[in-house]
């Protein structure tokens, strides 16, 4: 992952097959400006069809109220939190790849930094959907903000659910600017490049009359740089927050300290694995194999396998401290969870996220596609179950037994769950026609021939 | 590429009317729906017409009769009780028998079908308000329903809105009297400042304001 310059050291270049700056324009403008393939279209009825889904379950719950899920007592938090943190946690990896990376000089970033913030983006898009409707009234979620009212009702600030409000509008208005701002340059690229009137309005008009000079350079590398050591923390507190949604809360198996950073690192998990499993079919498809190297990918398995392993030993953590800690109550919410009724969530969890990244030590396998692929969908369920395991093995075991209860979820829950997949996709296919995949201006930085001592040949 | 430019010169500044004006009519929605949608507008005034135009202007007003001598459930029961025909009919059998309005109430009294009086101050279903609790902690008539003995046809004179109440759950100082005056349509204290904290103090108030309180 060391890519830092060290003129000195000969490694393969990050961008194969010798592309010119032209070339390379052409290549990531191809899908945007070209006819869109029949599949596009066919993708786009299937997706948007779950849309119409997602919608209609929806207006049932408004309709009838949360009954219609699978709620109960004593499982009050079903798929609806699950759902809302497990698509936060994918929207980690973006903000990780075009922030911090960027600030440690990552160079390998460029070529997937568009692609893991689009991504990001829909992913907190479809994160906001649940908490939106989990409140049973929705037409009253502005409560949620702190809005002059006749009720003399303000948000209760000592509330971690409140710090959620704010930790994700946050995350995501600063992710959405620092992906725009990215993409000016390149709109303006689009603009210069598209053949009718209405593309070049369209472009030209976000592409906030971009012209490549000097002056705009400048203001353009100062805003990114600021953009991304405001995104830098974000990283680390969206994530945080939503952990303390369960972490401040004295429930057995939601009230433990260790909750932040292994939240955090199983968002950059899943984050990495979602960037990933939609990459390694881009590529594919769009053929960017020369901009997205098997160099790119290894280095996001190697992040997947340092994240994966992070939150194996936090399972592992969080089991000591149960025995450890001598704490009954925490000792059976684990011992629960593991051999429980529950204990088929636990283990699917188990073997996706700790075991299924360990392949992942041997260089052959990291930089095999088809291993790749498979690990990062399993990453994808894993993550998921883990949050499943979190939020319901916790309370389905009531302090008393008498209290207790088994959480099964409605077919409205698992209709939702799959409709915000079809706004995830919906969006993502819309980006691949209308946006430049790859930030083109940004992967130009890194050719040989952006570099000032480039001469064409060797030295 | 052509050199000309797509956009005008004076397209510039758009962006920036853009953004001042998606805040202002974010501010303007908020203050709309804070101000005029707010009981204090679509409540206060409302003055619906009664089957019979009973005028509490010359029972309760001129002829100085006690709210409770009608609403007389006010200090045991959560609601005040709109009186029944007959106790308009202990007076009426013989006062004013003629007028056409009172022929109304005497059919009424001898159909036993009641009169339909019109609600004038509603509280939402789902907020718990309970009269006997207020009255008997000094909380006067005229607080929150004004100077009812100078209507002659009942009106809504305060919000009723939530933050309404909790002004006064939240100084309940400034409002509380002696509980023998609670139906004086005119109480004024000249040093309310004090003789509230005393009587805070002598009838131990503590309004609550859990959110149980009133949504139970």
């Amino acid at each position: 992952m060391d890519t830092t310059n060290k003129m000195d050291v000969k490694r393969p270049e990050l961008i194969q097959g010798n592309m010119s700056f032209e070339q390379l324009t052409d290549v990531v403008c191809k899908p945007v400006e070209d006819k869109a393939p029949k599949m596009w279209f066919i993708l786009m009825a299937g997706f948007s069809s779950l849309i119409c889904l997602l919608l209609a379950m929806i207006g049932y719950l408004v309709w009838d109220g949360v009954g219609v899920w699978g709620l109960n007592q004593p499982v009050g938090w079903g798929f609806a939190i699950v759902n809302f943190v497990f698509w936060v946690g994918i929207g980690h990896a973006g903000t990780l790849i075009s922030a911090i990376l960027f600030l440690f000089r990552q160079n390998w970033r460029t070529s997937i930094n568009r692609f893991a913030e689009a991504m990001t983006i829909f992913a907190v898009i479809c994160a906001l959907i649940f908490p939106g409707i989990h409140v049973g009234r929705i037409w009253l979620a502005y409560y949620m903000f702190p809005i002059p009212n006749s009720m003399a009702m303000w948000p209760n600030f000592s509330s971690p659910l409140l710090w959620d409000v704010f930790a994700v509008s946050t995350y995501f208005t600063v992710s959405l600017l620092f992906w725009y701002v990215g993409l000016i340059p390149d709109l303006a690229t689009l603009r210069d490049r598209s053949k009718t009137k209405v593309k070049r309005i369209v472009y030209g008009l976000f592409a906030l009359g971009w012209r490549g000079a000097n002056r705009h350079w400048q203001n353009y590398e100062r805003a990114y740089l600021i953009l991304a050591a405001i995104a830098t923390p974000l990283v680390l507190s969206v994530h945080s927050i939503v952990s303390f949604d369960f972490a401040v809360s004295q429930l057995p198996g939601w009230h433990t300290t260790i909750f932040p950073p292994y939240f955090v690192a199983g968002a950059i998990f899943s984050g990495f694995a979602m960037v990933l499993t939609l990459l390694i079919i881009a590529r594919e498809i769009f053929g960017m194999k020369n901009i997205v190297t098997i160099r790119h990918l290894e280095n996001m398995n190697k992040f997947i396998l340092a994240t994966g392993t992070m939150v194996g030993y936090a399972y592992a953590m969080e089991f000591f401290i149960a025995w450890y800690s001598g704490n009954p109550y925490e000792s059976f919410a684990f011992v629960n969870r593991a051999f429980g009724p529950y204990w088929w969530a636990y283990w699917i969890m188990v073997s996706c996220n700790v075991i299924s990244p360990q392949f992942f030590w041997f260089k052959k396998l990291r930089t095999s596609i088809p291993v790749m692929f498979v690990i990062s969908i399993f990453v994808n369920i894993g993550m998921w179950f883990e949050r499943f395991v979190i939020t319901v093995t916790s309370l389905h075991r009531d302090f008393l037994p008498s209290s207790w209860g088994y959480y099964s979820p409605t077919y409205v829950d698992v209709l939702t769950f799959v409709g915000s997949f079809g706004l995830f996709f919906t969006l993502f296919l819309l980006f691949l026609k209308y946006l430049p995949m790859i930030a083109i201006a940004e992967v130009k930085m890194i050719l040989p021939e952006a570099n000032p001592h480039h001469h064409g040949d060797e030295h | 590429m052509s050199n000309k430019n797509i956009f005008p010169k004076w397209s510039n500044v758009i962006p920036g009317f853009v953004a001042a004006g998606l805040g202002l009519i974010g501010i303007s929605v908020i203050f709309v729906f804070w101000y005029w949608f707010s009981p204090k507008h679509l409540e206060v005034g409302y003055q619906p017409h009664q089957p019979i135009p009973y005028s509490h202007k010359l029972h309760a007003g001129e002829l100085g009769m006690d709210c409770r001598y009608c609403h007389f459930t006010v200090e045991k029961a959560t609601h005040a009780s709109i009186p029944p025909t007959e106790v308009c009919m202990n007076c009426h059998t013989t006062i004013k028998t003629d007028s056409p309005h009172i022929k109304k109430l005497t059919e009424s009294y001898e159909t036993g079908k009641p009169i339909e009086w019109v609600k004038v101050h509603q509280l939402p279903d789902y907020a718990y308000f309970d009269h006997s609790r207020h009255v008997n902690s000094g909380i006067g008539c005229a607080s929150c329903h004004g100077r009812v003995d100078k209507m002659e046809e009942v009106r809504q004179v305060e919000p009723l809105s939530m933050s309404w109440c909790l002004e006064c759950h939240r100084n309940v100082e400034d409002f509380v009297r002696p509980k023998d005056k609670i139906a004086e349509m005119d109480y004024h204290s000249e040093n309310q400042q004090v003789e509230g904290e005393f009587l805070k103090s002598l009838y131990k108030l503590a309004p609550r304001e859990d959110c149980t309180t009133c949504h139970r």
